[in-house]
């Protein structure tokens, strides 16, 4: 009879368990022409094994984290639908254009970012527009492709609480977060 | 200095003799035409772990397309077809009668009879046998199930099958496999960064995804039963939606390089990198057609984002696919290669739509707002999507005929992305 038990997953384990031969062998024997097949590559959903991923970044406090440094300034804003960088965001560009030029070591990350209308991977090239739009400001002002690496979140991070008649949240959402991933 | 914490293994089998069905599935609008069928409790059931006939009724009932009648309180529940007494079943009203029965063998598996009968010409119209390993008794229901579906309806069945989903609680993202009646989710990644794209290789023994944990979109392409993943396309820039060829040795992705999207094919154990298209927009969501020639892609090389697709191997002519509607996005093809799913943008609202390839006729199917991520039942028959009530995602499928609609949710958490993997052999 049915017994089915709950399964609490919260708590996981390295468990060194030798791998799970699963012949999934249904065999009818009567009737219809269905052969007999071994289930050995897909097994049913018993046979999975997962990953447990905790990815995580240390920072410590110089030029780019003073508060009260336009360096710790990260995020440049977008319209709607565009990728131009709009006026008020250009001395950003121009400092963090003048850092990288000063510390030739130095890498920088553009995460572009989207609202969460549309599909992700859709998302994902549109957030990815808008840090090639900043990548190209950095190049006018003299920064090398060579520290710069351009990436998206698409809409991965963008608010899931934004209303569709207000843009003031989804504002939020357009924009390029400037990374230093080795500071 | 960033730190990883080591990679944890979730040894998932170990847990394989519980089961817990997390996915909760409801009808929400069946076929105009449902079978009466009546699927008689097995006999000797009990030496099982799961009763076999409910796995079966439920699989009938949710697919919209036959009514699943009580056998409780009936006087004689036969496990043959020898033992049925017609009148009492044509009294029910059943069209059909499902009877089985399980028995040990010698080698410590099991044997499952059963008939499918029907009432009014008074004999069996399948007769069958299936063996299996105590473990697999729920995925032997589900295939009994399918041979009942499709010698009732003409259509292949879909129950034997298992869908992936990603589900995000707190700040975890999770990408899951469950069977497809929603039992047993096990949890192939557990992420403190997003989990995106899941792709079941076309015979179902690995996933590829693309997980932001170095902080970037990346493809991993993980082997379900060993649980190892390997990075298969880490090139400089966005690495994403990654899509097999129908012979599993290839996968098409979408790289940005400092550029816009593009779309690349690589081997699916990576290498072999090769560009497919050229454009100066965004070219994304590549999809294989199943006879392995074409790949069906989104761009905005016009404009506003469309499908077109394009050979295989690049070069050649690239040509548009739909012309309906300002923006569509997101082509996933049905296994027999005759029809497309996609997204489109419908006054603002994102719904599914579903093109038939030979004759160009396209249906708008879901009636969400926020539609996403469809795929095909391997059966072609059912499209499942992402969907959303206010700012929490579930799950939805949709009959192609737009008559059976399914709700498919979980308690907690706000699942979104979901792939229907292959047949379970």
């Amino acid at each position: 009879m049915k017994n089915a038990t709950k399964l609490h997953s919260k708590f996981l384990m390295v468990a060194a368990i030798s791998m799970l031969v699963a012949a999934c062998s249904s065999t009818p024997m009567k009737d219809t022409a269905l052969s007999a097949t071994t289930g050995e590559t897909t097994g049913d959903s018993s046979d999975v094994k997962g990953a447990v991923i905790d990815g995580s970044a240390t920072s410590t406090m110089n030029e780019l984290n003073d508060p009260n440094n336009i360096l710790s300034k990260r995020n440049i804003y977008f319209d709607y639908n565009s990728d131009a960088i709009r006026v008020e965001f250009r001395p950003n560009i121009s400092a963090h254009a003048k850092y990288l030029k000063a510390h030739s070591d130095a890498k920088v990350m553009l995460q572009g970012n989207a609202d969460e209308r549309g599909t992700r991977e859709y998302n994902l090239s549109l957030g990815q527009r808008r840090s090639v739009s900043v990548k190209k400001a950095l190049n006018v002002l003299g920064v090398s492709d060579s520290q710069i690496e351009t990436v998206s979140y698409g809409e991965e991070n963008a608010s899931t609480y934004c209303s569709f008649d207000s843009d003031s949240c989804y504002q939020l959402d357009r924009r390029v977060e400037i990374v230093y991933p080795n500071e | 200095m960033q730190t990883f914490k080591l990679v944890i293994i979730l040894v998932v089998g170990f847990f394989a003799i519980t089961a817990n069905a997390a996915l909760d599935i409801e009808i929400t609008g069946g076929g105009a035409q449902q079978t009466p069928i009546a699927v008689v409790p097995f006999g000797n059931n009990k030496i099982v772990k799961y009763e076999m006939a409910k796995i079966i009724s439920d699989d009938l009932y949710r697919s919209g397309l036959f009514r699943s009648l009580s056998t409780q309180g009936m006087a004689n529940l036969p496990t043959n077809a020898s033992d049925i007494k017609y009148a009492e079943w044509a009294a029910l009203q059943a069209q059909a009668v499902v009877v089985g029965n399980v028995t040990p063998l010698p080698d410590g598996q099991f044997n499952a009879s059963f008939q499918l009968v029907d009432v009014f010409k008074q004999q069996p119209l399948v007769d069958m046998d299936f063996q299996f390993k105590a473990k697999y008794v729920r995925l032997t229901a589900h295939k009994i199930a399918d041979v009942i579906y499709e010698k009732l309806t003409g259509h292949p069945g879909a129950f034997a099958s298992r869908i992936a989903y990603v589900k995000k609680l707190g700040a975890r993202h999770y990408l899951y496999v469950a069977d497809s009646d929603g039992y047993n989710p096990q949890a192939l990644v557990n992420s403190n960064e997003p989990v995106i794209s899941p792709s079941w290789s076309p015979d179902g023994s690995k996933m590829a995804y693309v997980s932001f944990e170095k902080k970037k979109p990346i493809v991993f392409v993980h082997t379900l039963k060993t649980g190892s993943r390997k990075i298969v396309a880490n090139y400089k820039g966005n690495n994403s939606a990654p899509s097999w060829s129908p012979d599993g040795k290839k996968l098409a992705i979408v790289l940005t390089y400092g550029a816009n999207s593009q779309i690349y094919t690589i081997n699916a154990t990576g290498g072999g990198l090769k560009r497919i298209t050229r454009s100066r927009g965004i070219d994304t969501e590549p999809a294989f057609s199943p006879d392995g020639n074409w790949i069906y892609f989104t761009s905005d090389r016009g404009g506003r984002p469309q499908i077109y697709k394009t050979s295989a191997n690049g070069g050649g002519d690239i040509s548009r696919v739909t012309f309906e509607g300002a923006y569509n996005v997101s082509p996933r093809f049905s296994a027999d290669g005759k029809m497309l799913a996609y997204i489109r943008n419908d006054g603002g609202r994102f719904r599914v739509a579903v093109q038939d390839l030979t004759n160009g006729q396209v249906q708008l199917l879901s009636t969400g707002s926020q539609d996403e991520s469809p795929s095909f039942s391997p059966n072609g028959r059912v499209v499942l999507y992402a969907t959303k009530k206010g700012s929490r995602g579930s799950l939805a499928s949709v009959s192609i005929d737009g008559t059976v609609r399914q709700h498919l949710s979980e308690a907690r958490g706000d699942v979104r992305e979901s792939a229907w993997g292959p047949m379970l052999k």
